[in-house]
């Protein structure tokens, strides 16, 4: 069987590795340096230039980006490329509602899909294959970036998309399945709906591959179990690419990161001080083989540990530790990034007060999120319909913010506890982070 | 003429409706009447009492959000068929009724509609013309 998707690269001596990364780097820097304007200005306010950039070891001497410049150059403003060179468009969303946009020239695509080629490679796909993806297609970057992987393998692919889980089914035991790309909870779910149809005999799945979410080893272990197939971890954001940016391989203890387009760094989210390998921080990424969209030294807020311990696989590339915690307040639900500031810019729209409590909760193996929020005199009328009618102008306006549906819940005034120092304005009662 | 409703927000919990009416009885405030709604996850208390202003004052004072309403209050004699047809002449003058309770008058055979309309002026004055007698804060007392 087939092991490695690029068995020259995914193999590469750690020599070698650094060589291409420096090449890379110093070429990148280079790039964005002549045509984005904020890598100048930001490399400039630090007194650096693109000749202080000799290699790979010099990365910590550049400036980080975060999330608030992505938001802050949108739409055009981070552009590498003409865009007349560009040929897709991804989205997720931002802090305040404005969406991230990333742009892929036709390079960008074929490396992203490439990192999702070897991700299915490594979870045993071949081109034998019948790979059925789960995960939604359009601006998100699950569907497409899965799909693309797929086909470069040349894996039959099944586009399914989310949602409709009696087709799903259908189609797993008509067409035999044989890797299942979704969310890790979408997984979970899939394998209850397929028990309770009693067509488990009918799957032919082996191996799934899952992502896009925090999930916890229990949550691998049973749908292992209940689906005979083993299940890989993926990694991805949209700014850096989308899934695939980090992959497990059979050892299932971490997910190597493709190093050769994507270099990761652990900082202290506190001083932005480069920690050693093997301790907990914030995971930094600098994409050095992108075109349109590249992004240097871009903080990521996912709390990892990164490992460059010799792995059985034969791969070289440095291992990511599943995400085990965040250092801002985004929530993952369904898949979708959640800021409580979207929420907030939505509840002050539409008049009502700060005072909100968030919960997030898994029910059935899929995440749920609730707002409360505070009744006001205003917001108030002896006409129910009135009052209910305002719940669903909410209920709207938080779907057209998060692009999910957030329950509603209208509270007695002063029921929200009121806490000393910060407000606590999440509780999740997932515990999907370990560690 | 108009009686003064006060409409108060509750949580969907056992309970919530019981503080009310303990917030009110323990300042000798007298339910008059009591009529609630309810959504999915809150409700509303709709309540007649004697005296609104001590009401509202001791609700807001613990917090709850009330809003006080005028609605109509019509004399409706103890006797089969006297409803149905109150209800029927709005219904023919095309007075569309969005709630409507209950008030046991405190002399005999007696009994008061609360209703809230579409169009509670144009409901007055048909109902007026028809000869069903409209009360005030008064016959609340």
């Amino acid at each position: 069987m087939k092991r490695y998707f690029q068995p020259e690269i995914e193999c590469a001596s750690r020599d070698e590795i650094h060589k291409i990364q420096s090449e890379r780097l110093v070429k990148q820097v280079r790039n964005v340096w002549d045509n984005v304007p904020m890598y100048r200005k930001k490399m400039e306010k630090k007194g650096l230039t693109p000749e202080d950039i000799k290699s790979v070891d010099d990365l910590p001497k550049l400036p980080f980006i975060e999330k608030d410049d992505l938001r802050d150059e949108y739409p055009y403003g981070l552009l590498a490329r003409p865009l007349s060179e560009c040929v897709r468009i991804q989205s997720t969303s931002g802090t305040t509602g404005r969406r991230v946009v990333a742009f892929y020239t036709q390079h960008d695509i074929d490396l992203w899909e490439d990192c999702c080629a070897r991700a299915i490679v490594a979870a045993g796909g071949t081109k034998e294959d019948v790979c059925h993806v789960s995960y939604g297609y359009g601006l998100f970057t699950g569907g497409p970036g899965l799909n693309g992987g797929s086909h470069k393998v040349g894996c039959l692919t099944l586009p399914m998309s989310s949602g409709n889980t009696e087709r799903q089914i259908q189609f797993m035991t008509d067409l035999g399945s044989t890797i299942l790309c979704c969310t890790p909870s979408y997984a979970a779910y899939l394998a209850e709906s397929i028990h309770e149809k009693g067509v488990r005999d009918q799957i032919k799945l082996k191996a799934g591959i899952f992502g896009a979410e925090a999930w916890t080893e229990e949550m691998r272990h049973d749908i292992e179990e209940q689906l005979g197939i083993k299940a890989y971890d993926i990694y991805g954001l949209t700014e850096i690419s989308g899934p695939g940016v980090a992959f497990e391989c059979e050892e299932q203890t971490g997910m190597h990161v493709n190093e050769d387009h994507f270099i990761p760094e652990i900082i202290n989210p506190i001083t932005g001080e480069v920690l050693p390998d093997g301790e907990k921080g914030e995971l930094v990424f600098t994409s050095i083989s992108k075109e349109a969209f590249p992004l240097m030294r871009y903080r990521t807020r996912d709390i990892c540990i990164l490992s460059r311990k010799k792995c059985s696989c034969g791969r070289t590339h440095v291992k990511m530790s599943k995400p085990l915690g965040r250092s801002d307040d985004m929530l993952i639900v369904k898949g979708v990034n959640v800021f409580p500031s979207q929420i907030e810019t939505v509840l002050m729209n539409q008049g009502y007060p700060a005072n909100y409590q968030i919960i997030v909760d898994r029910v059935n193996n899929s995440d749920t999120i609730e707002v409360q929020v505070e009744m006001t005199p205003e917001m108030f009328s002896d006409n129910l319909s009135v009052v209910s009618e305002k719940e669903k102008e909410l209920v709207n306006g938080l779907k057209a913010m998060l692009g999910i549906y957030a329950k509603v819940k209208l509270v007695a005034p002063k029921s929200i506890v009121r806490s000393e120092g910060k407000a606590v304005r999440v509780i999740d009662k997932r515990n999907l982070y370990q560690g | 003429m108009t009686v003064k409703q006060i409409s108060v927000f509750l949580e969907n919990q056992p309970g919530k409706l019981a503080e009310v009416a303990a917030v009110l009885s323990a300042q000798k405030i007298n339910l008059r009447a009591i009529s609630v709604a309810e959504a999915s996850d809150f409700g509303i208390a709709r309540i007649i009492v004697d005296d609104v202003f001590n009401a509202v004052t001791i609700l807001k004072n613990e917090n709850y959000i009330c809003s006080i309403t005028d609605v109509i209050a019509v004399e409706v004699q103890d006797e089969p068929g006297m409803l149905a047809n109150m209800i029927a002449v709005l219904g023919t003058e095309g007075i569309n009724i969005e709630y409507m309770y209950t008030i046991l008058g405190k002399k005999n055979d007696v009994a008061y509609m609360i209703i809230r309309t579409n169009d509670d002026a144009q409901a007055a004055k048909i109902l007026d013309a028809k000869g069903f007698r409209i009360v005030g804060m008064d016959a609340m007392k």
